[in-house]
């Protein structure tokens, strides 16, 4: 199972470079998400996949999981939201501005 | 147990979100944040002195002992910082105040700049790798917002870069996290120390040691630099000035912190690297610094070349290299907060940014102008201002080290920051006055008074330096000496 | 072009009470299973944004005259506000405690001040995420 989920992120990995090296804004968000997401997947693999009983009191059981890789997540998934979301507004406004999306375009730009 | 220790986090944090209801009221907003950062500042100044006393102190949130929970760790060198990162953003908010504009004001600029300040304390005092990277997020999302507050053109193409490349090292750090929790199974600093030794370095955490380096090299502009300068020249004067004095010592912090605590072991793989990178950066800041003619970017690759400067200090890894970087690091965020408060006001004055458009200004603006030899002595490292007490310790360590090499490098690229400046001093501040007395764009006072008492904080700091040195022996010491870090958290002393 | 939306609207009436009360059943459920304030805060900013597709912004904005701005904000003073009753009684940082209380219609209740901390959690939560779907959808 931990091999499978490795070579999960390794898929997901390649699709978000692919993304990450196109030119257009909206590919490079998705890209990002999709990179985030990757590692995630890597932290939880880390931790070891499903080695005993959920880590809540009034579980009785002799191995637990490691709970820590969850709470390590649930924090990196909220600061990858807030980024995504802010990168969204980012480009949205870029596009206002500029009227491209495409970042070879808005190459060397000086200003006014 | 000491709950001071949390503050220098938590008072810029909590006045940042009071401010949130005072939208309305600017001058609430000033007064306040003002207050916060100079009670931050008295706090440090309070923590410094105890550790002298104490040791290192600890404090373990919601009681968890370590390595169960997370915990911020106070020692002389991330106290230091502390104390330095308090001190210049009250001084660059002295600026703000007449500069940064009613518009930036009224959209939440003095919350976005405390929530900045809070961020970097929190990395500096974080006792545990992933709190550090929750710190640096909290930092970066605030420089974000910063950066494209206002939205001009320029500004939002810049951010762009600058945000897609803070996500792509955060996902570096993400994966550095998961290697090393996935190998030694925990991530409290101390008590990664105390398992790296325990296991030996091998091949394994030297990689995952490296995939850090690059993480942090991305940070602080070490060799990795190439997007530095566009982001540093976008954003008005009072921002840049808190990026260039603030964001890229983070970086250069937790650096330190991970080669000096965790990976030493393999210092002729990780430490032979970092002298290479240094070297390269020096090498690249100081073409740049010299090519350009525009003052942002000249003062940007200024930046770079002191972070390759300052990891010297890192690669030699002698006590007194690590001395000469500690006070390095000190006096370069108060002098780079100077150039670039310096730099923003003689654009502002002139509406030019490029060197030759400039001339005779000293005719103009005296004080400015001598104010800006004072910087460009002090960066040079002259004797009784602030720069060179750093300067002579690193080259001291490098040859104590015997990496002549480097020291070659970092003397020469000094020389080069020097010539960098004193082109911008001639040509902008000498020669013939062009603007005549009608057309002069009166300097306000309110401008001047940072960048004065920022002067007088480097002659402060080379004068008495005496003073200082107790606490950078002592945070050289811990440094040096890893397992008195490693004691002062995972012992069982409260 | 104004579509004929009648089904949305009249579902949403509905669905956006049974959103609602189901955060607040996950908020709660929080304190010994899986749940708690982020997740709950989510459920109810989801609700929130429901109505904001459904209903055009300004009609939700005179319902509910709340500036989320606001809300993150005293989420935000609630979770540190927290930590620091913490230290205001001479414990570390965000220590928590808890007490049992008898109350008149609950029985034996445990009160715990982490339940503060998560209605921190949670306004931020709702708050946030309302500011931002809002700053995108503006002016579209």
């Amino acid at each position: 199972m931990e091999t499978l989920i490795t070579i999960l992120a390794g898929v997901l990995v390649t699709v978000a470079v692919y993304l990450l090296l196109s030119r257009s804004i909206i590919r490079i968000i998705l890209g990002s998400a999709v990179l985030s997401h990757a590692v995630h997947l890597l932290l939880m693999v880390m931790g070891g996949l499903k080695k005993g009983s959920v880590p809540l009191l009034g579980e009785v059981s002799d191995r637990y999981t490691d709970a820590l890789p969850q709470a390590l997540i649930l924090t990196a998934i909220v600061i990858s939201f807030a980024v995504t979301a802010f990168l969204l507004v980012l480009a949205y406004r870029t596009y206002q501005e500029t009227g491209s999306d495409d970042l070879r375009e808005m190459r060397g730009f000086t200003d006014e | 147990m000491n709950n001071m220790i949390v503050m220098p986090m938590i008072i810029p944090l909590l006045t940042g979100i009071i401010l949130v209801f005072f939208r309305s009221y600017i001058k609430v907003q000033r007064v306040l944040s003002f207050l916060a950062l100079v009670a931050t500042a008295g706090v440090s100044v309070y923590l410094l002195n105890k550790i002298q006393t104490d040791g290192i102190l600890r404090l373990d949130f919601g009681g968890w002992r370590p390595p169960y929970g997370i915990l911020f760790v106070a020692d002389s060198f991330s106290v230091l910082l502390v104390l330095t990162t308090a001190i210049v953003s009250a001084i660059v908010l002295l600026y703000a105040f007449s500069s940064i504009g009613f518009k930036r004001e009224n959209m939440f600029f003095y919350p976005f700049a405390l929530l900045l300040v809070a961020g970097v304390n929190g990395s500096f005092l974080t006792g545990d790798l992933f709190n550090l990277f929750v710190c640096f997020e909290v930092m970066l999302l605030a420089s974000y917002v910063l950066i494209t507050l206002g939205g001009k053109k320029v500004q939002l193409v810049e951010s762009i870069k600058y945000v897609a490349i803070n996500v792509l090292s955060s996902w570096f750090f993400l994966l550095g996290i998961a290697y090393l929790y996935g190998t030694v199974g925990t991530l409290n600093m101390a008590h990664l120390s105390a398992r790296v030794a325990e296991v030996g370095q091998g091949p394994l955490l030297t990689v995952i040691s490296i995939l850090f380096l690059i993480v942090f090299s991305l940070k602080s502009g070490l060799l990795l630099y190439f997007w530095l300068p566009g982001s540093y020249s976008a954003p008005p004067t009072a921002i840049a000035a808190l990026f260039g004095a603030l964001l890229t010592k983070v970086g250069i912090y937790a650096m330190f912190r991970m080669f000096t605590l965790i990976f030493y072991h393999e210092p002729s793989i990780t430490h032979t690297m970092i002298g290479v990178m240094a070297a390269l950066t020096l090498i690249g800041g100081s073409l740049g610094a010299i090519a350009y003619k525009d003052i942002r970017q000249i003062v940007s690759y200024n930046v770079i070349i002191t972070v390759g400067f300052i990891l010297v200090g890192l690669a030699v890894s002698t006590e007194v290299g690590f001395q000469g970087a500690i006070f390095y690091l000190v006096h370069d965020m108060l002098i780079k907060a100077l150039l670039f408060l310096l730099a923003g006001t003689m654009i502002y004055l002139t509406g030019k940014t490029r060197i030759e458009e400039m001339s005779g200004l000293i005719g103009n603006y005296p004080l400015l102008g001598w104010l800006f030899f004072l910087t460009t002595l002090s960066l040079a490292g002259i004797p009784p201002l602030s720069g060179f007490l750093g300067k002579l310790y690193i080259g001291q360590g490098a040859v104590e080290a015997g990496s002549y090499g480097l020291l070659a490098l970092a003397f020469i690229s000094g020389m080069l920051v020097l010539y960098s400046l004193l082109r911008i001093f001639m040509n902008t501040f000498w020669g013939e006055t062009i603007i005549s007395e009608e057309e002069e764009v009166p300097l306000k006072k309110s401008l001047l008074l940072p960048c004065v008492l920022l002067g007088i904080a480097t002659i402060a700091l080379g004068i008495g330096a005496e003073s200082l040195l107790v606490y950078v022996e002592d945070a050289a010491y811990t440094l040096m000496n890893p397992e008195v870090y490693v004691d002062a958290v995972l012992g069982n002393r409260k | 072009m104004k579509i004929n939306d009648v089904i949305l609207r009249t579902i949403t009436k509905l669905v956006v009470f049974i959103i609602l009360t189901f955060g607040v059943e996950l908020f709660l459920a929080g304190h010994n299973d899986p749940g708690g304030g982020f997740i709950g805060g989510l459920v109810l900013s989801s609700a929130l944004v429901l109505l904001f597709l459904v209903y055009d912004i300004e009609t939700v904005q005179k319902g509910i005259p709340v500036d989320f701005k606001k809300v993150a904000a005293v989420g935000v003073l609630f979770a540190v506000g927290t930590g620091l009753g913490a230290v205001a009684f001479g414990a570390e940082f965000l220590t928590q405690t808890f007490e049992v209380f008898h109350l008149p219609v609950f029985g034996d209740t445990e009160l715990a001040t982490v339940l503060l901390f998560e209605v921190g959690v949670a306004l931020t939560v709702v708050g946030t995420v309302v500011t931002i779907i809002l700053s995108i959808s503006e002016d579209v």
